[in-house]
């Protein structure tokens, strides 16, 4: 086995900084979303009376972005897009992370390289789309450009490795495969590679702090995730200062 | 006045989407509050010297003890779902009336104090300390927001405005700053009973009135009583119900469906208000020492069952919250749902066949109903989601002969707020009010055009006020204004049937 080199020494260093500091802050964000009580019931009706009810809603929420769906249809293109492609994208990285490669990650490979291209352009989209609303453009932030200039460059130097600047493959994998099995290898001493997972450490390390919490905040949103039965069971506020003040 | 306030010509077509003008509404805020009006409900007199560590203290506190608050603050992508869904954004064109833009006051605030990015980086996401600037769009902005979660209906991580805007009326409470409007009421409701500050015997007075008016036009004496122990069902209605047209048609009608239900009831001098404006501010004590007295009233009247009269933001209170606030009603009988709307009420009579209704006592009449926010969006009723719009469409197309429905992107669940609510009803805020009711007034401006509607039925008491006082600034007649219990009040034939 090679000796492993100063680059990779300090991209295999900052690699497991970035997953820890991903996973505690994550972990951190979620665990605050679910220890903070709800005193009131404030679904958003109408709202599913059951607990099966609700999962369903959410799962619409989550996977069709139902309200996104009945607020703006071009947004919801745009954002579907993103997401999807994103989803696709990500599950094809898998073959860098397995071996063997499991047959549905091979079999998506292809779809991958369209899907990767499907994301920068919704990326794209969105981008404009933010600049050219008066709407969209008054409440948007530099962190809101940032997030999307993240991902766009993302999914460019991505595609630029598979389509202008090839890099090494096999070594791209026993770099990844080094990672996960807490036995890191060299990584190509390629610009666009280095650069690309340069983002993939950034977008790691700026999740937890930032509004893409919104992944897993969603499933505390009370207006979604609470049932609609107030009179039927008494919900009760765990902060409620008991005392009555009255006769009965 | 009604010049000042420049309204468009209505089309009845979709309204267009302003563009954004930066300002609009700016100068306008709600009159402070008294020492006074604030040391009643426990908040300081006046501002407080340390204001602004004391507010950023309470947003702390806010966000360890409502999981709502927590979780909007930090998820929120600004993807724009919201920005043309505001009744008041799309009347005024004021970007800060946006409801991300409005979300985005206090968020500026808690990145800052709260979150690593924004101590690190301000720039990058706007985030600010607090500040008299910060203070002064949070008193006006948060006071044009009327709470009628429209918004949250299409953002999808379902942030409710609603919530961060209650969250800031409460910050700005704990530091001395408080709305008069809001304080000055609930000073009233705590000490006299209702928000109308109408005593004891002024209300025996107007009820006896009522049953006289009501035995003269129809010939059949039928009782609204007060304070009767042991009474089947303890009525609360908003106080509105007793002083002012169209509330009060309403409120004859609650007592005529009883009656011919054969159902005893009372209304209580001690808790003569269904209105709820601790909500308004966003403060759990105060609501709950509201809703209490109605507990205590009902306990002490040993009633078997509450029902509660035609108010949408109180029916949130009611259905929503009560069971938590005042609950359990393990001393109510536990076959009858806890509270229970007199269109609940009236409309299972209907079905029963308990009552004798004759629908051509409304003919002159062509109907649509207007959605209240609260009940559309933050309650239920019946046994179905959406009940909350199928039982009062049922009463009223059991009562009048001609119904339609406005453009469906403007009800149910898409309904537009009066423009009134959330503790805006206040003649300082008129030109927000007209503004607001834009929506609103040009989809029934749809139906009377197509239709020749001459009558909006509502059950909410701050819709009515509001309808009957900016409607005629869009040239509509404040009279168009009805109650739904008003043409129930028509339609039934006393004594046509035995009751239950």
């Amino acid at each position: 086995m090679t000796e492993l080199n100063i680059l990779s020494t300090i991209f295999a260093s900052l690699s497991y900084m970035v997953i820890a500091l991903f996973l505690l802050g994550v972990a951190r964000k979620i665990y605050g979303y679910a220890a903070t009580p709800s005193p009131l019931k404030i679904p958003t009706t109408p709202a599913p009376v059951s607990g099966g009810g609700v999962v369903i809603r959410m799962a619409r929420e989550v996977i069709l972005f139902e309200s996104l769906f009945k607020g703006n249809k071009w947004t919801w293109l745009g954002g579907i897009l993103f997401h999807v492609t994103f989803a696709v994208v990500l599950f094809r990285h898998l073959r860098y992370f397995t071996e063997p490669v499991p047959w549905l990650v091979a079999l998506v490979a292809p779809v991958g390289i369209l899907a990767g291209v499907g994301l920068l352009g919704a990326a794209a989209y969105l981008f404009v789309r933010r600049l050219a609303v008066d709407r969209v453009a008054y409440i948007s932030s530099g962190a809101d450009y940032f997030a999307l200039i993240l991902v766009g460059s993302l999914a460019l130097t991505g595609l630029a490795m598979k389509f202008v600047f090839r890099t090494d493959v096999a070594m791209v994998k026993d770099f990844c495969m080094g990672i996960v099995t807490f036995s890191p290898a060299n990584m190509p001493a390629d610009p666009i590679f280095i650069l690309h997972y340069l983002l993939v450490l950034t977008l790691g390390a700026y999740f937890p702090f930032s509004k893409l919490m919104h992944a897993g905040g969603i499933f505390f949103s009370p207006t979604r995730a609470q049932i609609d039965n107030p009179r039927e069971a008494r919900h009760v506020n765990p902060w409620a200062d008991d005392v009555r003040v009255d006769k009965a | 006045m009604a010049g000042k306030i420049e309204t468009p010509p209505l089309t009845g077509d979709k309204l267009p989407i302003p563009p954004v003008s930066p300002g609009a509404m700016a100068n306008l805020s709600p009159n402070r509050a008294a020492e006074g009006h604030n040391t009643f409900l426990n908040f300081p007199g006046v501002r407080v010297g340390d204001w602004k560590e004391k507010a950023v203290e309470k947003m702390g506190d806010l966000l360890d003890k409502y999981k709502s608050l927590r979780v909007f603050m930090d998820i929120c992508v600004k993807c724009g779902s919201c920005t043309d869904k505001c009744h008041y954004f799309l009347g005024t064109g004021d970007p800060n009336n946006m409801p991300v833009a409005r979300q985005e006051l206090m968020r500026k605030v808690y990145r800052k104090e709260f979150t690593l990015g924004g101590k690190l980086f301000p720039g990058l996401s706007r985030a600010e300390e607090m500040s008299e600037d910060v203070l002064a769009q949070w008193w006006s902005y948060y006071h044009q927001c009327s709470q009628c979660r429209r918004c949250s209906v299409y953002c999808p991580y379902g942030i409710d405005t609603a919530e961060i805007s209650m969250a800031a009326r409460e910050i700005m409470d704990s530091v001395g700053v408080g709305q008069k409007y809001c304080n000055e009421i609930l000073g009233k409701v705590l000490e006299i009973g209702n928000n109308l500050g109408i005593n004891p015997h002024a209300l025996a007075n107007t009820l006896e009135f009522v049953e006289e008016e009501q035995e003269e036009e129809s010939q059949v004496k039928v009782r609204y009583p007060m304070d009767e122990s042991g009474a089947d069902v303890l009525l609360i209605a908003p106080s509105a119900d007793f002083f002012s047209s169209p509330h009060i048609e309403g409120f004859t009608g609650y007592g005529k469906i009883f009656h011919e239900a054969g159902v005893s009831w009372t209304v209580s001098s001690y808790a003569s208000e269904f209105a709820n404006f601790g909500m308004f501010i966003g403060s759990y004590d105060t609501m709950r020492r509201v809703a209490e007295r109605i507990r205590e009233a009902a306990h002490d009247l040993k009633v078997k069952r509450i029902v509660v009269g035609e108010c949408g933001h109180a029916w949130r209170v009611g259905y929503s919250f009560w069971n938590t606030l005042i609950g359990p009603f393990d001393f109510l009988d536990p076959s009858y749902r806890t509270p229970t709307h007199i269109c609940e009420f009236t409309w299972d009579l209907i079905q029963r066949d308990g009552v004798k209704l004759d629908k051509s006592a409304n003919d002159e009449r062509v109907v649509t109903f207007h959605d209240s926010c609260n009940v559309s969006r933050a309650s239920r009723m019946g046994d179905m989601p959406g009940g909350q719009y199928d039982i009062p469409r049922n009463i009223i197309k059991a009562v009048c002969n001609h119904f339609v429905d406005m453009d469906e992107e403007t009800i149910k669940e898409a309904t537009y707020c009066c423009g009134g609510g959330g503790g805006l009803l206040t003649d300082e805020l008129m030109d927000l009010r007209v503004k607001g009711a834009l929506p609103r007034a040009n989809a029934l401006h749809g139906v009377m055009e197509s239709h020749g509607v001459n009558t909006m039925a509502m059950i909410c008491a701050i819709c009515k006020a509001q309808f009957t006082k900016v409607l005629p600034y869009y040239h509509i007649p404040m009279d168009m204004v009805a109650s739904v219990h008003q043409l129930v009040s028509s339609a039934v034939v006393l004594g046509g049937k035995k009751g239950v």
